[in-house]
């Protein structure tokens, strides 16, 4: 189990999700990943993609302007 | 193998029609993914995010809203650099503005195909209905897209498919083409039926299209904007910039982007790097950034139409800062343009 970080700052939604969306493919499962953006859409697309997808979001953080995302891949991904 | 699961792969648009046929073929037993595809125009969010007035109305991406309300996965995929050659150079030309709806759903059944294949899913869903869009859902283009995307009879089209001829998991029983459709036309009551026998209340209704380049006004400032460089090409934040705020055009030369609200200033001032861009000193006021070569008169100007578009706009003199890329910022003390004095035919 990793932790990874992915800076998606600036990026407008869908991008943050589509970016997220290829780290975690590349991840096993039980790793964690901090998605870093600045979008308030991800905000609610993030988690919304983690849930049909079958991965946990922990917890969502802001910092100044940065919305800090962090997931836990889940077991099914493909 | 008579227990097998067969595994569809579906185009998710965030619309009804995409979420009954996936409904229809989830009745069936039919294993359905969702497949999403981010061209750059999408209506998704993009606006939404950026202007302040729409930051805390309900967001969301309606492509992954469906997805979690049928239940499904979806795999959202970047086409941007490829989406350029449909864009570009559309062999089937475009609908009423820029948009080239025939060859887009051929690029993107095709990308589906390649996506099936990799996955090992069987074959490919749609929730075009013949008839229902003026160029790329009517009888004759149907096989436009089946033939053209390469997908043949593996694309199936729940929601007509009794009008077309029987596709490959029709024929092989993958599914029985009896419990599939027949919808026909621009008429939206067979899915507003169909929506509640499954007792789907909530959906989203795209209007016109699924993406900005069905709008009259966002298919203008591309052309412009190709005019004005003499050449067809665009990045990214070439079409997201065409999102926001008032393009206005003085001279073919060079054209100003006026951010309409705390927001779409915010945003715009993240290209201050790459753009010239002009504020009021000291006053509140729309940021303005410059999109072309301008001489120092044109700078004058487009201060003036800054110092319009401030807080002190009725003032004699309004000092607008100028910052050019990487350069220092300098200021000019101009008197503001009277709204009569930009003449119509510069709003793009
Ligand atoms: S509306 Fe846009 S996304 Fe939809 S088919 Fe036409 S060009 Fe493609």
């Amino acid at each position: 189990m990793s932790t990874h970080s992915l800076d998606a700052r600036r990026l407008l939604c869908p991008m943050p999700v589509i970016k997220a969306q290829n780290r975690v493919a590349q991840l096993q499962p039980g790793d964690i990943l901090e998605v870093i953006c600045t979008d308030p859409g991800a905000r609610n697309d993030i988690p919304a993609w983690c849930r049909i997808n079958g991965h946990r979001v922990l917890d969502v953080r802001q910092q100044e302007r940065d919305i800090i995302i962090r997931l836990e891949v889940g077991s099914d991904h493909d | 193998m008579a227990n097998k699961q067969y595994k569809a792969v579906a185009l998710i648009s965030g619309g009804l029609d995409s979420m009954l046929a996936v409904r229809v073929l989830q009745d069936q037993g039919v294993h359905v993914e969702g497949i999403n595809f981010y061209t750059g125009f999408c209506v998704e969010g993009h606006t939404h995010a950026i202007r302040r007035q729409d930051q805390n109305k309900h967001k969301r991406n309606n492509a992954l809203w469906v997805a979690e309300q049928l239940g499904i996965k979806l795999h959202i995929i970047e086409v941007i650099e490829e989406y350029k050659n449909v864009l570009l150079a559309p062999k089937h030309g475009y609908g009423s503005h820029l948009n080239p709806c025939l060859d887009c759903k051929s690029f993107m059944v095709g990308k589906a195909l390649t996506w099936m294949q990799e996955h090992g899913f069987d074959f490919i869903v749609t929730g075009e209905v013949i008839g229902q869009r003026p160029m790329s859902q009517r009888r004759d283009t149907l096989p436009v897209v089946a033939r053209e995307s390469g997908a043949q009879d593996l694309l199936l089209r729940p929601l007509c498919a009794k009008l077309l001829p029987p596709t490959r998991p029709e024929k092989e029983g993958w599914v029985d083409r009896e419990r599939l459709h027949n919808f026909n036309g621009r008429s939206r009551k067979p899915q507003m039926a169909l929506a509640q026998h499954y007792n789907i209340k909530e959906y989203a209704q795209p209007a016109g299209g699924c993406c900005f380049l069905t709008d009259a006004s966002y298919s203008h400032k591309l052309a412009d904007l190709w005019q004005a460089r003499q050449h067809r090409d665009y990045e990214l934040d070439d079409i997201m910039l065409l999102k926001v705020g008032r393009h206005i055009r003085p001279s073919p030369d060079f054209k100003l982007i006026v951010g309409r609200e705390e927001g779409e200033n915010n945003y715009l001032e993240g290209y201050r790097h790459c753009f010239t861009h002009l504020r009021p000193a000291a006053c509140p006021g729309a940021t303005v950034l410059v999109d072309g070569n301008v001489t120092e008169q044109d700078l004058a100007l487009a201060a003036r139409i800054t110092a319009r578009f401030s807080q002190h706009r009725d003032r004699p003199q309004v000092t607008i800062s100028i910052t050019p890329p990487g350069t220092a910022t300098r200021q000019l003390e101009v008197a503001p343009l009277a709204p009569d004095d930009i003449p119509g035919a510069w709003y793009l």
